[in-house]
């Protein structure tokens, strides 16, 4: 399990390649990367501002990707999250999971990018050139993560 | 001695990152806690006691609730909902 919470960018084929390399019982990799967009609701975004509990972070990740290898038959894993300072098309977030099957990949990656949206400490403030304002919780994010529990 | 922390929205609502607090006989479990802090009035009163907006608890790194209980030691942190991802 690859767990990162850090400031540098990520490579996603480099993650996808350490998960994979040994290992023959894989036919599937799901991934799924988040970017900052150009726009915030009002106003031109300058930057987005990531702040998150660095105590807390690295367990809830854990906790979260545990849960996605108890539910599905996907035997490796990475959550890479990045912090800081974060420009438009830069990366954010990177969910990766490998399985023998596609269904388990898929599922365990929206299950994990879900969970971690509600579930992970950390906040995203928005730099605009009007000023500065801390992104508000989504409802439909919530809604996401509780469908996972009916399932 | 408690140690407390707050996080984005709410670190600079109340100007406060971190800060520590000598445990009180009365202050049991995290409702009692925020009671106690809403006693300090002002943006403390309207952030712990019927604020708008939901607040976060997690002690000691774990998610919490109001009727989780605390103890000496604990590492007790408020913050807004996340917004990660």
């Amino acid at each position: 399990m690859l767990i990162s919470v850090q400031q540098e960018d990520f490579d996603v084929s480099a993650i996808t390649r350490q998960l994979c390399a040994q290992r023959k019982d894989i036919g599937a990799v799901a991934s799924f990367t988040g970017l900052v967009r150009d726009q915030s609701a009002t106003e031109d975004l300058v930057a987005l501002e990531l702040e998150h509990y660095p105590g807390m972070t690295q367990k809830a990740l854990e906790s979260i990707a545990e849960q996605a290898m108890q539910r599905w038959d996907v035997p490796d894993l990475a959550i890479v999250h990045r912090v800081g300072k974060l420009m438009p098309q830069d990366n954010i977030v990177l969910v990766v999971t490998i399985s023998a099957h596609r269904k388990d990949a898929f599922d365990a990656c929206a299950f994990l990018m879900d969970y971690l949206k509600t579930q992970a400490p950390f906040w995203k403030k928005e730099i605009t050139r009007e000023g500065e304002s801390w992104v508000a919780s989504r409802e439909s994010d919530e809604q996401a993560a509780k469908s996972w529990e009916e399932k | 001695m408690l140690n407390l922390l707050y996080f984005a929205s709410l670190r600079e609502q109340l100007s406060t990152a971190q800060e520590q607090l000598e445990q009180e006989q009365n202050i049991t479990n995290i409702s009692t806690l925020k009671q106690m802090l809403a006693k300090r009035g002002g943006i403390w009163k309207a952030t712990f006691e019927g604020s708008d907006i939901p607040l976060l608890v997690s002690i000691n790194q774990q998610m919490a609730d109001d009727h989780s209980n605390i103890k000496d030691g604990d590492e007790i942190a408020f913050f807004p909902p996340v917004t990660g991802g």
